[in-house]
């Protein structure tokens, strides 16, 4: 098993998702897209791996009056931490290429399945604390009412439509993973293994 | 019995066709059509449209007529602060001192290549002589220059085809400032003279400056248009009151049979201007100028003006005999056509401008008026609109090969080929048409899908308002062989020129949404809330205060004492579109504060008696708007309250 050498299609994927993830580090992962009827021309948060991008101060200077705390990217450890492991992932993408090594890619492609779904918690986590840890004094509480933004698709919340979907750096993320799964599928023969079954 | 009824029919039948109808219902039928905007749809064209008397300049979409802003300029305008704020106030400076009014009358865009490149709109001050200069980036006053020796600047603000002049020509010729103007007013033909300004426009800045003023016989201009393509280098203004008569002018100035037109050939002025030929004038003029930046204007009145003197240096100034008081004298498209239009005149003149240049070569002259050649009228003419209707004003052209004048007496526009000099077309106008506009009219390029009559007289038009009505404009369709009008509207003030453009040209020309709080420059700028604070500088106490939706910091100050002058530098925090804040303290001598984000303002209040004051934002901003207010507290002088200022949390603590 382990001195199995990976096919020629299978590394240039592996390059293909590492260097995918490479560009992921410079354009937003993710956006959450706001509709009112006062913002026509609607007002957009855009995540990056190393900050928050978009309309954030005017999102800030709406969210006071429910008594949502003000974003900073200081405030999220998150910022430093996913550039390192993102550039990581990229690194060992492409050493799997290089390497041509088939429990290599097992093993980074799983290690990468965890981590999306360990991001995808802690994004949940992050809207669910601005959504409801609400400051008492606000000028408008409505009782029962939290604003916790999708985690993904639309949500309405008071004057303003919410839509939360993966941006352009996303959008690279889900297209490695893609590339890894198709290699190891191809490498392990999953679809025979299936039908058999 | 029989015979009655029959004479009664008779009569009733018969009375119609005795007495025309007025022509008020000929509308067609599609005319709603044609000038219908949908809400929220945007309009094909901006229509920049003088205010006349109010002294400002007015927006409209064409072809909805729908109003969209109203840009201050020479007048005070309470609702946006402007020239009460102490930011604006240098902008209505001159040499007279501070000027609270004018009368706006022609507006003219900046053009480059003989084309409207939506950068700036120019604009008159027809009483104290000045100019202005309109940014189209922020639809605000950026600049305003005043005009020595002159006395009216009518005859303005028309301007090259790259705007390398903007002119300023006198309307009332008087003694020159330099000289002695304690004359006899019926010394009018030894010492009043004309002036001409020639300002140039720097093309990145926009920045005015008079580069020099050509000194003419006494006479009194009216209107001017550039040379354009092969006429460029040349001007032309239309002379009236060639008579020189300074009294009941309305008898005495339209004696002669023929005013002028005077060509100037400015690159010849450029010429003797750099040989030296110049004489520096001693002057007083105020020269106004907004920082963006510090979202402040200063004003410095300059001394001195290079003036050349057109009889003393020849080949500059020619004198075109035009029929009777020319007002418009309109150059066509090509350049090769001068239009003029003399108010009393029964035949519109066509100058060629090939043939005014054989006949200066040729010395075609029929003598001089005060030492300026006049070129034989048959030398320049290229031909006469004969029977064109009762007294023309002012022309606009297609780009097609047509002209449409106004007439003002016979209340008409007149739409006629340059060519064969054959009327084509007739429209009425409701009442008294003075100028028209085409979008680009007045350029190498005309866009001309629509015409507009500004009248001077409404009457029976709309709702009457007592005895004194609204001002109005019509739009015409004029892209088929026959004019069709489709939309009366209402304006402000009384428009006499205005220009449009297409709407796109103007929209995306970099129009600011906001001002980036991070460039203010404002030296009493509190671009935070923690920069917010009082200041105490003898009797005069600085509040740095900072607005954002939906409150002021600080809101509560007490300490002010009578005899204290209070400024109020209001900055608007927000960085968002469309969210203003104002600023209004009771019992304020002047106005209110409409400060845009990113803004710094400045309102000075003078408290006048002991007490509370409340305070306001003006402008709905939020829901909460209606919270978005303070309190001032006002002791006596030479109490000891200790000045303070708090948000949030009341100082000094209550005890």
């Amino acid at each position: 098993m382990t001195t199995h050498r990976l096919q020629l299609s299978s590394k240039i994927m592996s390059y293909i998702a590492g260097v995918s993830l490479i560009i992921s580090l410079f354009v937003p992962l993710w956006r959450i897209e706001l509709d009112a009827p006062q913002y026509p021309e609607g007002l957009a948060l855009q995540i990056f791996p190393h900050k928050l991008g978009g309309d954030v101060e005017i999102i800030n200077g709406l969210n006071h009056y429910i008594g949502m705390q003000t974003l900073h990217a200081d405030n999220f450890i998150e910022f430093t931490v996913l550039p390192y492991i993102i550039g990581a992932f990229a690194f060992l993408m492409i050493l799997v290429g290089i390497l041509g090594k088939r429990n290599w890619l097992n093993i980074v492609f799983g290690m990468f399945v965890v981590f999306g779904i360990v991001a995808m918690i802690d994004f949940w986590r992050w809207e669910y604390d601005y959504g409801h840890n609400l400051d008492p004094n606000a000028a408008i509480i409505v009782p029962g009412m939290a604003y916790q933004p999708p985690l993904i698709g639309f949500k309405q919340l008071l004057n303003f439509g919410a839509y939360s979907i993966p941006d352009l750096g996303g959008w690279l993320f889900i297209f490695a993973g893609l590339l890894l799964l198709i290699a190891c599928s191809k490498e392990g023969n999953w679809l025979k293994k299936f039908k058999k079954k | 019995m029989q015979l009655g009824a029959f004479s009664i029919i008779a009569l009733s039948t018969l009375f119609p066709s005795c007495k025309p109808k007025n022509a008020t219902g000929a509308i067609d039928s599609d005319a709603a059509i044609k000038a219908y905007v949908p809400p929220g749809k945007h309009d094909e064209f901006y229509n920049f449209v003088s205010g006349g008397f109010s002294g400002q300049m007015s927006v409209y979409g064409l072809p909805s007529g729908r109003m969209l802003k109203v840009i201050p300029v020479f007048s005070v305008d309470p609702e946006k602060g402007y020239g009460y704020s102490e930011e604006t106030k240098p902008m209505l400076n001159t040499s007279h001192g501070f000027v609270p009014w004018d009368d706006l009358h022609h507006t003219e865009m900046s053009q480059t290549n003989g084309e409207i490149n939506g950068k700036w709109v120019f604009a008159n001050a027809n009483n104290t002589p000045r100019l202005a200069r309109i940014d189209l980036k922020t639809f605000k006053t950026a600049e305003i220059i005043e005009l020595p020796n002159s006395g009216g600047n009518h005859s303005s603000p028309f301007g090259t085809e790259n705007s390398e002049y903007i002119v300023a020509g006198t309307r009332f010729s008087v003694p020159a400032d330099d000289a002695n103007g304690d004359v006899p007013i019926n010394s009018y033909k030894q010492n009043f003279k004309g002036h001409i300004s020639f300002v140039s426009v720097n093309q990145e800045s926009g920045e005015m400056n008079i580069a020099f003023q050509l000194r003419t016989p006494g006479v009194n201009f009216d209107l001017a248009r550039a040379g354009k393509d092969k006429s460029h280098g040349w001007f032309f203004f239309s002379c009236y009151n060639t008579e020189q008569a300074n009294t009941l002018l309305e008898v005495n100035a339209s004696q002669k049979d023929k005013d002028f037109i005077m060509a100037v050939n400015w690159k010849k002025a450029e010429e003797y201007l750099k040989a030296g030929k110049g004489k520096k004038v001693k002057v007083r003029y105020a020269h106004n100028k907004y920082n963006e930046e510090a979202h402040t204007a200063t004003s410095e009145i300059k001394t001195e003006v290079t003036v050349l003197d057109v009889a003393e240096l020849k080949d500059i100034c020619y004198f075109i005999p035009c029929p009777k008081s020319p007002h418009g004298c309109d150059v066509d498209p090509t350049g090769e056509y001068i239009v003029g239009s003399g108010k009393l005149a029964a035949v519109i003149p066509v100058f060629s401008f090939n043939k005014l240049q054989k006949a200066i070569a040729d010395k075609a002259f029929d003598g001089e008026y005060e030492g300026i050649p006049v070129v034989k009228y048959e030398a320049a003419l290229y031909g006469e609109v004969q029977k064109p209707g009762l007294g023309p004003l002012h022309t606009e052209f297609d780009g097609r090969g047509n002209a449409y004048t106004s007439f003002f007496v016979s209340s008409e526009v007149v739409k006629w080929n340059i060519k064969d000099l054959k009327v084509l077309d007739r429209a009425p106008t409701y009442y008294s048409v003075g100028h028209l506009t085409i979008p680009g009219g007045n350029t190498r390029k005309p866009n001309a899908k629509y015409l507009i009559a500004y009248n001077k007289i409404t009457k029976d038009r709309y709702l009457p308002t007592g005895p004194e009505l609204t001002q109005s404009a019509q739009i015409y369709d004029i892209s088929g062989d026959k004019m069709q009008m489709i939309l009366d509207f209402p304006t402000i003030g009384e428009p006499h020129y205005a220009q449009a453009a297409p709407a796109d040209l103007i929209k995306n020309n970099g129009q600011l949404k906001i001002f980036k709080i991070a460039e203010n420059k404002h030296p009493r700028a509190a671009k935070g809330e923690n920069e917010a604070k009082v200041v105490r500088e003898g009797n005069k106490v600085h509040v740095y205060m900072t607005s954002i939706r939906s409150h002021f910091a600080p809101d509560n100050i007490e300490g002010i004492k009578m005899g204290d002058e209070v400024y109020f530098h209001v900055t608007n925090l927000e960085q968002d579109w469309d969210v203003p804040h104002g600023f209004a303290i009771k019992g304020a001598n002047n106005a209110e504060l409409l400060i845009m984000p990113g803004e710094t303002s400045t309102l000075k209040w003078v408290p006048d008696r002991v007490g509370i004051y409340p305070m306001y934002c003006t402008d709905f901003c939020s829901a909460l708007h209606q919270e978005m207010q303070g309190y001032i507290r006002v002791s006596p002088s030479g109490s000891n309250v200790p000045l303070t200022y708090s948000v949030g949390t009341n100082l000094p603590p209550k005890k």
